[in-house]
């Protein structure tokens, strides 16, 4: 899966989490959901239990953590896709 | 330990919706509470014809299945005091529970991940019957965290 594909499924699981109909609709890397998308601490650990589901991998607290844009999130999806993978 | 729990509740006699704890573990919780008749929300709600609200309902599942299990969950942490908010709940209410009651709230952990706590709560009167259910989350976090 490439980077735009992880993007794809990333805005797929966000969109219910967040009102911010313009910052959706122009979602890219520098997205950042709390101050973009206005997503609370308590979605943001559901979209990460989805993302676990989505792609079938496990996201450890420090990876969590660092969960707050989506080039981040989407590097981490990355990272645990290979090791996966390897 | 059930005692404890009850001690770090944050509630101030007002607000306090729980009275005892009959079990608790890592996977879930039940405890007890009785609303006496002189409470003070039964003068208006509603006139003349006492019934206790939805929201203290919620509120007693609440303090009972996600509160006192999130405290029980984070007896390991060093920290004295748990900051506490409910995220979201979604609950039916079957039945009314009058002044005098006695109910019993049963709650399952779904999950613990990341500070938030996510549990399936039911309510249950002195005749065992179904009050309410529902699923209830909210976020635990000890105050050394932030």
């Amino acid at each position: 899966m490439n980077k735009e594909e992880i993007i794809e499924a990333l805005k797929t699981i966000v969109e219910p989490y967040s009102e911010e109909v313009l910052a959706l609709a122009h979602i890219d890397e520098n997205t950042d959901f709390i101050n973009d998308l206005k997503i609370n601490s308590a979605n943001l650990v559901d979209i990460v239990l989805d993302i676990e589901e989505k792609f079938n991998i496990e996201i450890d607290n420090d990876s969590m953590a660092k969960m707050l844009t989506v080039k981040a999130t989407t590097e981490i999806i990355a990272q645990k896709l290979e090791a996966h993978a390897g | 330990m059930k005692k404890e729990i009850l001690a770090k509740l944050p509630y101030g006699k007002s607000f306090l919706f729980v009275d005892e704890l009959l079990h608790v573990d890592e996977n879930g919780v039940t405890g007890t509470y009785t609303y006496l008749e002189n409470l003070p929300f039964y003068e208006g709600h509603f006139k003349d014809r006492p019934v206790t609200p939805a929201v203290i309902l919620t509120e007693t599942m609440a303090q009972i299945g996600l509160v006192c299990l999130g405290i029980y969950l984070l007896k390991n942490d060093t920290s004295q005091n748990v900051a506490i908010a409910m995220t979201s709940n979604a609950i039916d209410f079957l039945k009314p529970v009058y002044p005098g009651e006695q109910v019993t709230v049963t709650s399952e952990k779904v999950y613990f991940r990341f500070n938030k706590l996510s549990c399936k709560v039911k309510m249950e009167n002195a005749a065992g019957e179904m009050v309410c259910k529902g699923n209830i989350s909210g976020m635990l976090i000890s105050k050394e965290n932030g």
